[in-house]
């Protein structure tokens, strides 16, 4: 699934943010293809999150171009570009705390339940329908990871690893078309990152969507993305497969080399 | 118009001080202390007792309710705030809400609802001729007293080494223990400060609009705790600014809009300020990390 | 049997609600059939109702939305005043007490959603404390507009200002339905007891079938995390929008069956203080609790009331009962116990559950 002669997903040139004087991110320039699953890694502080961040219009950019899916993200929300098709996972876990599992991942359904306000006050008929619709698709999507039984336990009294494996579950929920996972194995054991990178690619095969991750865990990265991006200083300073990243002399040094990981 | 204008820095004057009280709590204790302008009358009514049945000088009676206020505010802050340090800001807001009431209800029981009738503390001071506008004495001090405060607090919180330790717990509680600060006490510290400045506020509040009964400080309370927003709460130059804009406005809504309708005018003016700058005037802007 | 037990717990809270609202109207009419109310108490029925559906419809936006309002008497004034309009006028057109009094009820929720609507959109982009102060002063505003308006009736129509009584220019023959300061005197008694409780049973299914919606899920959502509900697709502002003007409109239909049951009714009985009082139900029934709403704003409606007989006192016996309660219910160590209570029954029903089978 290397990347192929096909309109990318996800289109960036130029992109960059400023904060105040300071350079956080600049000359952002990717390409996701439609089902390539893609690492962005690269030393703490090197603007990885605040490129999601971008990305998903939490940070409205400074200069440069976001289009997805042929479409230019310039004058869209949040909740625009998540129509769109970008979903996204925190790396400070983001669930909403008060609800139930099941009902986490219904807020992911929001937008494709549709009835409205008065069908749900006075419980019509579209209600009943709708709501079993949501409550079949929520418990298979829970299924990838094996919650379905944990669909109505509330979602603060989840262990973390659940935790981040609903975000997950959730993001995938709004049918999106690249699907951005930030840290997703922060906090899991082996055995567990092994199982969450088997359901990513599971989740690429099934849903056909592109995925773009960072993360830390070098054995996951180079596990299972087709194409890494190394940032550092809000800067690309390397792009390829897996061996090529392995092998570049300036990753190493920015990266691999002073954080001594095994790579 | 200067008349006015004068007599809107006055009363902007007082609403800065209750501000100033208000501001610091919050900058701290991060608490809208609804029970703050409650203080304001227990200082009105102390000093009143003083002057009227024990005939004390008016300087003594200030200063008692000063020192009562003071002691009320520690003990306050003591019994009802303290124990919900690590509450939800709801609970302590009911609480606050809570003394308010306390401190309203007793003062009924204590000095029954009859007005009181304030005594002109000024009346021997001279007062400032103008041209032909004669300034009261009231006036004059009210718009001194304030900039001493002001300028007494900015170099506080800006040169002591308590006032620093006020600033570093208001920035981060956890990291000004760290660094060996005793939260408590300075919170307790700002409390007093608060309540003296609320003592000192209630008596010019009073000797302008000489009426003192058990709710005379529900409203002025709101309106400061209004003028802290409105230039940004938690920092001392914006409730200073914040008081006098919210007195001239409020003067000039009366005088030349409607004398029924001032206090809609004054809200409404606080709610533009917001929609605008939603910190206040002179407010920081705080980001969410994401 | 089945079918009961895996009913969700959201339903079953529901239910619970309905059968409390039920239980007291049967009770309380009950008791007054034979005789055992005291004219004191059947007096409050109709303020208890009112003071549910306003407990109710605060906790909407407090607990469910995650909003504090401090304005909430405002929306109540609103509902009261247009309530009184819509009954005065209506008096020689609509021969029946019933349906005058839901028409004003409805135009009282009507108006005050309209002014929800009004406040809401510029206000709720504000966060926290900013949004308290803010509806704060929008319930000082409107109680102040209030204090102002003067509305008259004559051949020709509706008449209004916000001077005085005069200026209005009616014509000879013209009724003055709201005196500014002095409010509404000679008010109709529309409210019944019945007529308070279907309007509180509308309100609990208005909200608890709003709750378990897809648009109260999104709501809550939102309360729990803005962010990733935004980054999950579910608009903020139109939610959050939906929370408060559904409850404002609540508070005016509250407004509306209060103001009806009093004959003379005045401006700043819905001033800061009934704002708080609200608040204060909404806080001690347990944010987001609808029982506890419902019960709190029930008895402590009644309180001030039973603690008559300590006359100057009950007001700071009141104060006093409020501070120790929030400082009981949010002491760590007694959370602690009470929780270790809890598990303990809940173990011990498990260990009786084993025993039995």
């Amino acid at each position: 699934m290397s990347e192929k002669q096909q309109t990318p997903v996800l289109e960036t040139s130029h992109l960059g943010i400023d904060f105040g004087g300071l350079t956080a991110v600049d000359e952002f320039n990717i390409k996701i293809a439609p089902t390539e699953i893609k690492g962005l890694i690269g030393p703490n502080g090197a603007g990885k999150t605040t490129i999601f961040n971008l990305l998903t219009k939490v940070y409205q950019p400074s200069r440069g171009t976001i289009v997805l899916d042929g479409k230019d993200t310039r004058n869209m929300s949040p909740v625009q570009v998540n129509h769109a098709g970008i979903a996204r996972t925190f790396q400070n876990i983001r669930l909403f705390d008060k609800l139930t599992v099941e009902e986490n991942v219904k807020i992911g359904l929001h937008e494709h339940i549709s009835y409205g306000m008065f069908s749900g006050i006075f419980r019509l008929p579209g209600y009943w329908k709708e709501e079993k619709k949501a409550h079949e698709k929520a418990l298979s999507l829970l299924d990838i990871f094996g919650m379905a039984d944990q669909a109505d336990v509330r979602a603060d009294s989840l262990p973390y690893g659940a935790q981040r494996r609903l975000e997950i579950v959730r993001a995938l929920a709004t049918e999106p078309k690249l699907l951005l996972l930030d840290e997703p194995a922060a906090g899991m054991n082996p055995s567990e990152t092994e199982e969450l990178m088997n359901n990513i690619k599971k989740i690429r095969d099934e849903f056909q969507i592109a995925v773009m991750l960072i993360e830390h865990d070098m054995n996951l990265v180079m596990g299972i993305c087709e194409n890494i991006v190394v940032v550092n200083f809000g800067k690309i300073i390397a792009e390829g497969t897996p061996t090529m990243i392995q092998n570049n002399p300036q990753v190493i040094e920015a990266y691999l080399g002073s954080s001594k990981k095994e790579a | 118009m200067l008349a006015n204008l004068i007599n809107g820095i006055s009363l902007g004057s007082v609403y800065a001080i209750i501000a100033l009280g208000y501001t610091m709590v919050y900058g701290i204790a991060k608490m809208l202390n609804f029970a703050h302008g409650d203080v304001i009358m227990v200082g009105g009514y102390i000093a009143f007792c003083s002057i009227a049945y024990l005939g004390w000088p008016p300087a003594l009676a200030v200063l008692a309710a000063v020192v009562v206020c003071t002691m009320l505010g520690i003990v306050i802050e003591r019994l009802a705030y303290k124990p919900l340090r690590n509450a939800t800001s709801l609970a302590v807001l009911i609480t606050a809400i809570g003394v308010s009431y306390f401190l309203q209800n007793a003062a009924l029981l204590i000095w029954t609802s009859n007005t009181k009738v304030f005594p002109n503390i000024f009346a021997n001071l001279p007062g400032l001729t103008l041209g032909d506008m004669q300034i009261a004495p009231v006036t004059l001090i009210t718009v001194l007293a304030n900039i001493v405060i002001m300028v007494a607090l900015t170099l506080f919180t800006g040169k002591t080494k308590m006032g620093k330790a006020m600033r570093a717990v208001s920035e981060d509680k956890g990291a000004a223990t760290l660094m060996g600060i005793n939260v408590n006490r300075t919170i307790s510290l700002t409390f007093a400060i608060g309540s003296g400045l609320a003592a000192i506020a209630g008596v010019l509040l009073c000797t302008a609009y000489p009426t003192l009964m058990p709710t005379t400080g529900a409203m002025p309370g709101i309106k400061a705790f209004t003028a802290a927003v409105f230039g940004g709460i938690g920092s001392i130059p914006g409730a200073m600014l914040g008081g006098i804009l919210l007195g001239v406005i409020e003067i000039f809504g009366k005088a030349y809009i409607s004398t029924q309708l001032s206090d809609a005018i004054v809200f409404s003016v606080l709610i533009i300020v917001l929609l605008v700058k939603p910190t206040g005037l002179l407010g920081r802007k705080v980001n969410e990390k994401v | 049997m089945d079918k009961l037990k895996n009913l969700k717990k959201s339903t079953k809270v529901s239910f619970l609600n309905y059968g409390l609202v039920v239980v007291f109207f049967i009770v309380v009419t009950a008791l007054a059939n034979t005789g055992h109310l005291t004219n004191s108490f059947k007096g409050q029925l109709i303020p208890i109702v009112s003071y549910i559906i306003m407990a109710l419809a605060l906790n909407l936006v407090v607990g469910i939305s995650g909003e504090l309002s401090l304005g909430h008497a405002g929306f109540m004034s609103v509902g009261a005043f247009s309530g009184v309009v819509v009954s005065m006028t209506t008096a020689n057109s609509i021969a029946d007490g019933g349906v005058r009094l839901l028409l004003s009820i409805v135009i009282g929720a009507l108006l005050a959603g309209i002014v929800g609507v009004i406040i809401g959109i510029p206000v709720l982009r504000l966060n926290g404390d900013y949004l308290a102060i803010v509806t704060l002063a929008f319930g000082e505003i409107i109680k102040n507009v209030m204090n102002c308006l003067y509305v008259g009736v004559d051949g020709a129509g509706l008449h209004m200002s916000f001077k005085d009584a005069a200026s209005m220019g009616m014509a000879a023959d013209g009724k003055v339905l709201i005196n500014g300061p002095m409010g509404a005197t000679g008010v109709q008694k529309l409210s019944t007891f019945t007529g308070g409780i279907i309007l509180l049973l509308l309100v609990l299914v208005v909200i608890q079938n709003l709750v378990n919606s897809r648009t109260g899920r999104a709501i809550m959502a939102i309360r729990d995390n803005r962010i990733a509900a935004e980054a999950s697709g579910v608009p903020v502002t139109k939610h959050k929008l939906i929370a408060f003007v559904t409850s404002a409109a609540m508070a005016g239909a509250a407004g509306a069956l209060y103001a009806l049951n009093y004959s003379t009714i005045a401006p700043k009985k819905f001033d800061f203080n009934t704002s708080i009082l609200i608040l204060v139900f909404v806080v001690l029934g347990g944010i987001g609790n609808m029982t506890g709403s419902i019960i709190a704003a029930a008895l402590l409606t009644i309180l001030p009331e039973m603690l008559r007989k300590f006359a100057d006192y009950r007001m700071l016996i009141y104060a006093i009962v409020l501070i120790v309660v929030m400082l009981t219910t949010n002491n760590e160590k007694i959370r602690a116990f009470l929780r270790g209570l809890g598990k303990k029954n809940k173990d011990t029903e498990v260990k009786e559950g084993a025993a039995n089978e």
